[in-house]
């Protein structure tokens, strides 16, 4: 399924609840485009919830490390939620788990904002 | 499936359609070779980072050139071939993705990632030029005939 993503905002800070894949392609371009529309509309604080998002290939590892570099350049933050276990996975295995900010639950990566 | 060599030889287009078409060609095929969900889903993956990299850096997006694919099974193997028609390129000089250095590089993790999901994984430069990326995995116990597992 292609890339979808819904976006909610609690207080300041905005909460995308995706699913589909990110991979090569329509997904990574949808990633992208999502995180530079919240970011262009002056959003810093920035949760990427990827409950529903079973399937990263490398291209969408790529989008979320440009996502990352994106909002951490304009001095916000930017955070991960719910990842699968196939993508908490390659995450891991990437060495980017201690990259990005990983957040378990809702309320933690709420608070866990500066 | 009969442990004897068997081939299959597919010849992609240089289109991103040629990765989802790969991969799931790879995917059927360990299936029905007897393969744990696991390792579908890893073979898959690994192929599609294969045809990946031959898409956008061996075959630079040309649209004339061809990616051909080739899966082939031996006594207690299942083997993937893909090969591009670019320059080749050593595996000794692609940056380690791994690196701290290298960490936050938008790119650079597919050849990584195709080592990490397969048993063995090879590059050559093949005598016509071009990358072929070799991947191999061993057939389940139960399908090779290998251990004291009995056939399923």
């Amino acid at each position: 399924m292609a890339l979808q993503g819904t976006c909610r905002e609690i207080e300041d800070i905005a909460i995308i609840d995706f699913s589909g894949k990110i991979t090569l392609g329509e997904g990574s371009s949808t990633l992208r485009r999502t995180i530079r529309d919240l970011i262009d509309k002056g959003h810093r604080k920035i949760v990427l919830n990827l409950y529903d998002v079973d399937y990263i290939d490398s291209s969408g590892i790529g989008e979320l490390v440009s996502g990352y570099t994106t909002v951490r350049n304009v001095e916000g933050e930017m955070k991960l939620l719910h990842l699968t276990k196939r993508v908490h996975d390659l995450l891991q295995i990437t060495r980017l788990f201690t990259v990005f900010d990983v957040q378990s639950d809702e309320e933690s990566a709420l608070k866990s904002f500066r | 499936m009969a442990a004897k060599t068997q081939r299959i030889e597919i010849t992609l287009e240089t289109l991103l359609e040629s990765v989802d078409l790969a991969e799931v060609i790879v995917m059927r095929i360990a299936e029905a070779a007897g393969f744990s969900e696991e390792d579908i889903h890893k073979m898959g993956m690994a192929v599609r980072e294969g045809v990946i990299n031959a898409y956008n850096y061996g075959n630079q997006q040309i649209r004339d050139k061809k990616i051909f694919m080739t899966v082939e099974f031996d006594a207690d193997k299942m083997i993937v071939r893909v090969l591009d028609q670019g320059k080749g390129f050593e595996l000794t000089e692609v940056p380690d993705p791994l690196a701290e250095e290298n960490l936050l590089r938008t790119s650079g993790r597919g050849l990584f990632l195709m080592r990490a999901f397969m048993d063995e994984f090879n590059v050559h430069t093949a005598p016509g030029g071009g990358a072929e990326l070799v991947m191999v995995k061993k057939l389940p116990d139960a399908v090779s005939g290998n251990g004291s597992r009995q056939p399923e």
